[in-house]
């Protein structure tokens, strides 16, 4: 006992216990753990989002110096600036924002004249800047000694060689496109063509040369024919290598003094430094990519090795988000505990996962899995953990150590990603034993359910075909297992998943979940948004046109809004007025430069109907560079070889400039080619100008106006039809009738009968039931076994009838009454006999046919010597005198049945004959049945009154008659030309189904028999007492008219063989199978199941009648039990509650309470379980998870008929009709009307045969139902 | 200690060829990575079918089993190329920044052979570990599964981005720190004897064979400061040998490994 070893102890006590823990309260726990994980998680919410993006940080430009170069005071004071601040910035730049408009606007402009004469005045304004000289005490400064100055441009860009600077100062302007050349410019025909020439076809982010030029964005601008604006703006960038105070104020005081800019407000008092990050070129990302794949064949080849769970992918998924939520959670808890990452998260993150791992998650799984399969779900997932907890604990120490070791290197990064690691290491083993484990434990859980459907029964596994680590299981089997391997034919699994084709399945997933109908009317509402909210007359220009009245700073941010003249009150109704500010000094350089006009020189007609905008200054145009690419600057000197990447360039203040043209500027310098070239005549000729004039402008806006509501027309027509072609689609494609209960436990309610719930009535059938009438009262028992079909009426009748034609074959009548058909005079003269030796009570070897109970009580008495009788009948008609030869006759027998029941002929006396037709007319008489008419179209005999006969002939007593005597018929099953019949009584007795004869009975026990079993070759008798008797019927031509055996424990079995050809022995007696009365038996693969009155099912092998387990889970008296060749066993009961069971070992699978009051029968498909209670409620189940799929409203009182006819057609029995149901879905498919007063009777069972007929009792009548159309439909 | 590399593994970027870098010896660990990615690739897919464990190989006819290894060969000698050219990069990159053009250019042009060189040193190597494996009757049994095989690849690829790209104080912190951590990815990944001496061999023939080309005249450091590339190469080699011994021996067991997933 070292150390080490009671460590190892502790540890696994303590898992097991946390096990336990986990799998007993799942969903708390992890609920507990996404909480923890959030909360972790939340810190992040602070980190700034990993990217390259550019980095400001601005200073006041009073005092502005370039911060030092080296770093001292960084240590000093870490929050002012920011770590790159250091040394001057690559540049310094210097915007001159340029504004400029036509006003007053004349209808007779053309849309060009926004934006030509504008442009003509970046040369004026370039080459003042160019000029400008700062001259002051210290001497003169020009532009070329304090600007950027750039050499070559890129070897690649020679293209752009003409229009960027080289070789000088880095100024930059549209005027660059014409390079600098204001002739060139002026004889420039398309403007718009030449600005565009080098705009890169393909979409592209990043600044193209115009932005660069314009320094704008683009639709800022105004260089488009198409703006509504009228107002061209630019700027001009100038680049500086050296910040000189003075002579930036200076330019900036002299181009305000030029162009003044009246409400322009900027207060220009703060440079913005930009710092650019490393950039991420394919190079580096090469690599990245490469320890991407690595890491993601990790999680491949890692996730693969999760097997035999119920999902693997869930699994897989879990165990994926436990590690990246470890992850998080390990950033989250060092930022905050005040970590900043510093490391490039993207970079580290694939040694982090790799590092973490997921051997353990793997560790787990496979341990819990390998744990005995028929362990409780709790005990698995804590014996797993537990016996892997050393290994799992050896491990995270031993990656936490490493770690530790890597912590003392004291690399700053290493050190940082050790933190990190051993962070999300200890958050990954939380996750791992919370949050693992517990998804883990509901998986299993789920296998179990799952599992338990497929597992193949103990016999067909043979011992080398064990699945590895569930030996514990087949151990505890050993003891049980039968020496005799029953073969069982398990359906593949294939074959229960292919019934319905893959792409009904979508179409039925798309129905039920109406995903293509939310999809239209979401696509519908966000369409019908946008649109409103688009339109010309709509939503935006009303808010714009509501912002613009309360905005303070004027109509500045709506100058994009194109309002008419006539909606907003003219603030200056005076155009000359508005083209001069009174405010705005009046300039006298301005009118130096070239191609201005006086000022007043007024619109040539001076009709204006327009109104320019004014030209305004808003906050947001102080700044309008943010609005550039962020790729704007690093493009520009990257042109000239100069990397940003890491370093910063400072932005200072723009200088506004406003330049107001007026029309007639306009005019002048337009192009002669503007006119043609444009939509509108050339302006100079007159009278081209005033009757077109005023369509370019407007026509132009016209045009805009025009084509957005094409646009909105075409839009909208292409969205009905898609929406209607959709609704076809989903018309053709849906069913009308989706299952909607297949979504939780909905109920169904079948209120008139063929309605559905969408009043779709099902299609009223062609299909003609076939009434198969004889019966006198109402049927109680019904077996079948596909050829033939038996039933048994409250009378105590039983009729034989073809399963396939509805012909009636045999009737056989109560012991005490005559058959009334075709074989009726053998039966009769049996009874002949067993009066005779009733009454005289001469024959102490009384035959054991069907002669009342009191004879049975004679058991000591050595059994019949007549095990025959029924050949005599025919022969004899004085019993008395043919008795003591019975034996010998038996032999032929057969032949002479038939031979007297059809032909007569061939031994019988003639007076037989007669006296058979009293017999059984007084037979009819005397039970009181007048209306028995003989339903088999055979010839009839005339009825005869049969007790007279009898007495007459015998002079017994009519006591030995008595009802009471033979014992009603309790139960029936019939197999081949057998049918095995249960009294209560207590008699077995095995008939001849086509001849109608007795072939053997039973006696021996006076207990009523209340279930029978017939299974080949075996009959297992369950009875009133709780005792269970177990037969094995031989078929044999032995001449023993008597066969005796005893066996075991059974204490005196006699065995009465009546026939020559069938015996039937009993071989086993239990003799307490149940403490009360059996109400419940049921016998499948080998096993046999009883379910009593004692609230206990106990499941006995069938070979040799051992006992294996005794079930025990419900609170009521057993009504019905399931059970089936895949070894499914199901119960219900009294309580109302449904079990399932483990039949291999004894186990509770599940409970489910079903029904209010008793269960009334029970049957599973291979994925459900159908149940129907007292309550009239047929429920069906998942038979894996136990959930409720959706229930039936039965009518009342039929509430226990129910059949399945394939894995998903179920047939209800209802108020005079039967009902077709597609299980899968719960859809009402066929409803068959039984007959015309349907009024009457409620379908009281059902019962399926192999040729999907059915047969349900109705009152005293049954019907025989084909289904081949249904079936035709599902398959 | 962006440096290193940068002066190792040459390639300039502004096409300036002021120096030859790889030596044949550091084909040896760039073939492993890069032979690990191929492996990891293409060994599922065709390679894993055919691959036959080489323990196992003897009673197999020798037909298939030159074509096993002719295809395990192969698949190394991909990863090995492959690693090659991904981990150069990782070494350039820190010239890189503006126009990945010319730097994807660079790869190509300098030193063609050092790629070839680098997946034929991973094919020698990757046989020769389970050949070594074979003859000391000593079967590598610790963490065979293509899962532990990427953890492994991932973590050399792991020290070589932190010898590209962290700064270290000085030569002697950078070796160690190097040397800890391929002995940790030796310690977890391998843990065998064999693997151990294979590696450090493979390290010192490696450097002394780089050193030897550099001497000559034939591959050149970029930087002067001779002892910082040393300090790194020996290690890199190390844990590059390591991890394509894994790969070599994970594909010498072949297929019967893989299926198991289904």
């Amino acid at each position: 006992m070292t150390l080490t070893e009671r460590l190892r102890e502790k540890i696994s006590q303590a898992f097991y216990n946390h096990g336990l823990l986990c799998a007993s309260y799942p969903i708390p726990i992890i609920l507990f753990t996404g909480l923890c994980i959030l909360a972790c998680c939340y810190p992040l919410l602070k980190l700034p989002l990993p990217g390259t993006g550019p980095v400001e940080f601005s200073t006041p430009v009073k005092d502005y110096l370039p911060p030092p170069a080296d770093s001292d005071h960084k240590q000093g004071e870490p929050s002012e600036h920011p770590d790159w601040y250091v040394g001057a910035p690559v540049a310094y730049i210097q915007q001159i924002y340029v504004k400029s408009s036509v006003s007053p606007w004349h209808k007779n402009l053309l849309a060009v004249d926004v934006f030509r004469s504008p442009l003509s005045r970046a040369f004026q304004l370039v080459e003042e800047i160019r000029n400008h000289v700062l001259r002051d005490s210290s001497g003169t400064k020009s532009l070329e000694e304090v600007c950027l100055q750039v050499t070559d441009l890129l070897p690649g860009l020679r293209k752009l060689r003409n229009l960027l600077p080289e070789h000088g100062c880095l100024l930059l302007s549209p005027g660059n496109f014409w390079q600098n050349d204001w002739e060139r410019f002026h004889a420039d025909p398309d403007i718009i063509g030449t600005i565009h020439q080098h705009e890169p076809k393909t979409l592209q982010t990043s600044a193209t040369l115009k932005d660069l030029l314009f320094g704008v964005p683009g639709k800022y601008s105004g260089v488009s024919l198409y703006t509504r604006k009228r107002m061209a703006s630019y700027t001009i960038t100038l680049v500086f290598q050296h910040y000189h105070a003075k002579f930036l104020g200076s330019l900036r005081a002299r181009l305000m003094l030029l162009h003044p800019s009246p409400n322009c407000s900027f207060r220009a008092e703060s440079l913005v430094h930009v710092h650019f990050k490393e950039e991420i070129g394919i190079a580096e990302l090469i690599p990245l990519v490469t320890t991407y794949i690595i890491l993601f064949a990790y999680i491949y080849f890692s996730t693969r090795k999760i097997d035999m769970v119920k999902s693997k992918w869930g699994l897989a998924l879990a165990a994926v988000v436990t590690v990246l939520s470890s992850l998080l959670m390990s950033v989250g808890l060092c930022t905050l505990f005040g970590l900043t990452p510093t490391l490039n998260g993207g970079e580290i993150f694939p040694y982090l996962v790799v590092v973490i791992g997921l051997e353990n998650v793997l560790v787990l799984t496979k341990s819990v899995v390998s744990t005995p399969v028929d362990l409780e779900v709790k005990l698995r997932i804590a014996q797993g953990l537990s016996s892997e907890s050393w290994s799992i604990m050896k491990n995270v120490a031993t990656e936490l150590g490493i770690i530790l070791i890597g912590y003392f290197t004291l690399v700053p990064a290493i050190q940082e990603f050790c933190l990190f690691a051993v962070v999300g290491l200890v958050s990954d083993f939380f996750l791992q034993m919370l949050f693992f484990t517990t998804v883990l434990s509901i998986d299993i859980r789920r296998m179990e359910l799952a599992d338990l459907n497929k597992r193949l029964p103990p016999e067909s596994c043979l011992p080398s075909a064990k699945p590895v680590g569930r030996p514990a299981r087949y151990e505890r089997q050993l003891a049980v297992r039968p020496s005799t391997p029953h073969t069982i034919t398990l359906q593949p699994s294939s074959f229960r998943n292919l019934r319905l084709p893959k792409r009904l399945r979508v179409v039925y997933f798309l129905a039920r979940t109406r995903l293509a109908q939310r999809l239209i009317m979401a696509g519908t509402v966000v369409w019908i948004g946008i649109l409103v909210y688009t339109d010309p007359a709509g939503l935006r220009t009303y808010l714009a046109a509501q912002v613009t009245e309360q905005s303070p700073l004027g109509e500045g941010s709506l100058a994009p809004i194109p309002v008419p003249s006539g909606v907003l009150p003219a603030s200056h109704p005076d155009p000359a007025f508005s083209i001069f500010p009174p405010d705005a000094p009046k300039l006298p350089e301005n009118q130096t430069l070239p191609g201005q006009l006086p000022e007043h020189a007024g619109p040539a007609d001076g009709v204006h109907d327009s109104r320019a905008p004014e030209v305004t200054w808003g906050p947001e145009d102080e700044e309008l560079w943010r609005k550039l690419s962020f790729r704007h600057w690093p493009t520009l000197f990257s042109y000239y070889n100069v990397t940003l990447a890491k370093r910063y360039i400072s932005l200072l203040p723009v200088i506004p400039v406003t330049l107001r043209l007026n029309p007639r500027e306009a005019l002048e310098g337009r192009h002669p080619q503007d006119g043609r070239s444009a939509w509108a005549p050339p302006g100079p000729l007159p009278a081209g100008l005033w009757e077109t004039g005023p369509k370019g402008p407007a026509g132009a806006q016209a045009h805009g106006d025009v084509t957005l509501y094409k646009v909105a027309a075409l839009g909208l027509a292409a969205g009905i039809v898609l929406v209607l072609l959709l609704l076809c689609l989903y018309r053709v494609l849906c069913p009308r009738n989706y299952g909607q209960p297949g979504g939780g436990p909905g109920r169904r309610r079948r209120g008139e009968l063929p309605c559905d719930d969408y009043g779709y009535s099902p299609p009223e059938t062609e299909i003609v039931p076939l009434v198969l009438r004889g019966h006198l009262m109402d049927i109680e028992c019904l077996a079948s076994d596909g050829m033939l079909l038996v039933s048994c009426c409250l009378a105590g009748h039983i009729c034989v009838w073809d399963a396939q034609t509805g012909d009636c074959l045999t009737r056989i009548p109560r012991p005490g009454h005559r058959r009334d058909s075709g074989g009726g005079s053998a039966f009769e003269a049996q009874e002949n006999w067993e009066r005779l030796s009733d009454g005289g009570k001469t024959s102490p070897e009384e035959p054991g046919d069907s002669p009342p109970l009191r004879h049975r009580t004679q058991g000591p008495l050595p059994p019949s010597l007549f095990g025959d009788q029924p050949d005599l009948t025919c022969l004899i008609d004085t019993n008395f005198s043919v008795l003591p030869s019975a034996s010998e006759l038996t032999q032929p027998e057969p032949r002479h049945r038939v031979g007297c029941s059809r032909a007569q002929d061939s031994v019988g006396y003639d007076f037989s004959r007669l006296v058979q037709r009293v017999y059984q007319e007084e037979g009819l008489a005397a039970a009181r049945m007048p209306s028995l008419r003989p339903p088999s179209p055979r010839p009839m005999l005339p009825q005869a009154p049969e007790d007279d006969g009898l007495s007459l002939e015998k002079g017994s007593p009519p006591l030995a008659w008595a009802p009471s005597a033979a014992g009603s018929i309790w139960s029936l099953e019939l197999q081949g030309n057998l049918i095995v019949v249960g009294r209560s009584s207590g008699r077995l007795e095995v008939w001849d189904a086509i001849e109608g004869v007795l072939c053997c009975s039973s006696d021996e026990v006076s207990s009523g028999i209340t279930a029978l079993v017939f299974l080949d070759k075996r009959i297992v008798a369950a009875r009133l007492n709780g005792s269970l008797d177990f037969f094995s019927l031989e078929t044999h031509t032995s001449f023993s008219p008597l066969q005796f055996r005893g066996r075991g424990s059974s204490p005196s079995s006699s065995v009465y063989s009546s026939s020559n050809t069938v015996a039937c022995h009993l071989t086993h007696t239990v003799p307490c199978a149940h403490q009360k009365p059996i109400t419940a038996l049921k016998a499948a693969a080998g096993r046999l199941v009883t379910g009593s009155q004692d609230h206990t099912l106990r499941v006995f092998r069938l070979e040799d009648s051992c006992c294996l387990f005794t079930l025990q889970g419900h609170s009521g008296a057993i009504t019905t039990v399931y059970i089936d060749q895949t070894m499914v066993l199901a119960s219900g009961g009294q309580d109302g509650a449904i079990c399932l069971w483990d039949v291999l070992t004894g186990s509770r699978v599940s409970h489910m309470f079903a029904h209010r009051g008793d269960v009334t029968s029970l049957t599973c498909t291979t994925s459900c379980v159908i149940s129907s209670g007292l309550d009239d409620l047929i429920s069906i189940w998942d038979r894996s998870t136990g959930i409720k799929l959706y229930s039936i409203q039965q009518d009342l009182g039929c509430g226990a008929s129910l059949g399945v006819i394939s894995d998903n057609l179920l047939v209800t029995g209802g108020q005079g009709c039967v009902s077709f149901w597609d299980l899968n879905y719960g859809d009402l498919l066929q409803t068959v009307y039984l007959g015309k007063n349907s009024e009457s009777q409620p379908a009281r069972q059902i019962l399926v045969l192999d040729n999907a007929a059915i047969v349900c009792n109705f009152g005293s009548e049954l019907s025989l139902v084909y289904v081949p159309s249904v079936l035709e439909k599902l398959d | 200690m962006p440096r290193l590399h940068d002066h190792f593994w040459s390639c300039p970027c502004a096409g300036a060829a002021r120096h030859l870098s790889p030596p044949r010896a550091r084909s040896a660990p760039a073939t492993r990575v890069g032979g690990m990615i191929a492996a990891t690739r293409s060994v599922p897919a065709p390679g894993a079918p055919d691959a036959e464990p080489e323990p196992r190989s003897p009673r197999a006819d020798a037909g298939s089993w030159h074509r096993h290894l002719v295809q395990r060969s192969l698949v190394l000698f991909s990863v090995g190329v492959v690693l090659a050219l991904v981990l150069n990069l990782l070494q350039i990159q820190r010239n890189v920044t503006l126009f990945p053009d010319e730097v994807i250019a660079t790869i190509f042009s300098s030193a063609w052979w050092v790629p070839p060189c680098c997946g034929t040193a991973a094919a020698v190597v990757g046989l020769l570990y389970p050949c070594i494996d074979s003859h000391l009757g000593e079967p590598h049994k610790f963490k065979r599964e293509w899962a532990s095989v990427m953890r492994c690849m991932a973590v050399f690829v792991g020290i070589n981005h932190a010898s590209a790209k962290l700064d270290f104080a000085n030569n002697v912190q950078l070796s160690l720190t190097l040397a800890a951590l391929s002995l940790g990815l030796w310690w977890t990944f391998d843990r065998s004897r064999s693997g151990l001496g294979l590696g450090i061999t493979i390290a010192f023939l490696a450097t002394l064979i780089t050193q030897f080309l550099v001497y000559n005249g034939v591959y050149q450091y970029t930087s002067p400061d001779f002892l910082y590339i040393r300090s790194w190469l020996p290690c890199i080699f190390f844990s590059g040998g390591v991890t394509v011994g894994n790969i070599g021996r994970q594909l010498a067991m072949g297929v019967p490994e893989k299926p198991h997933s289904d």
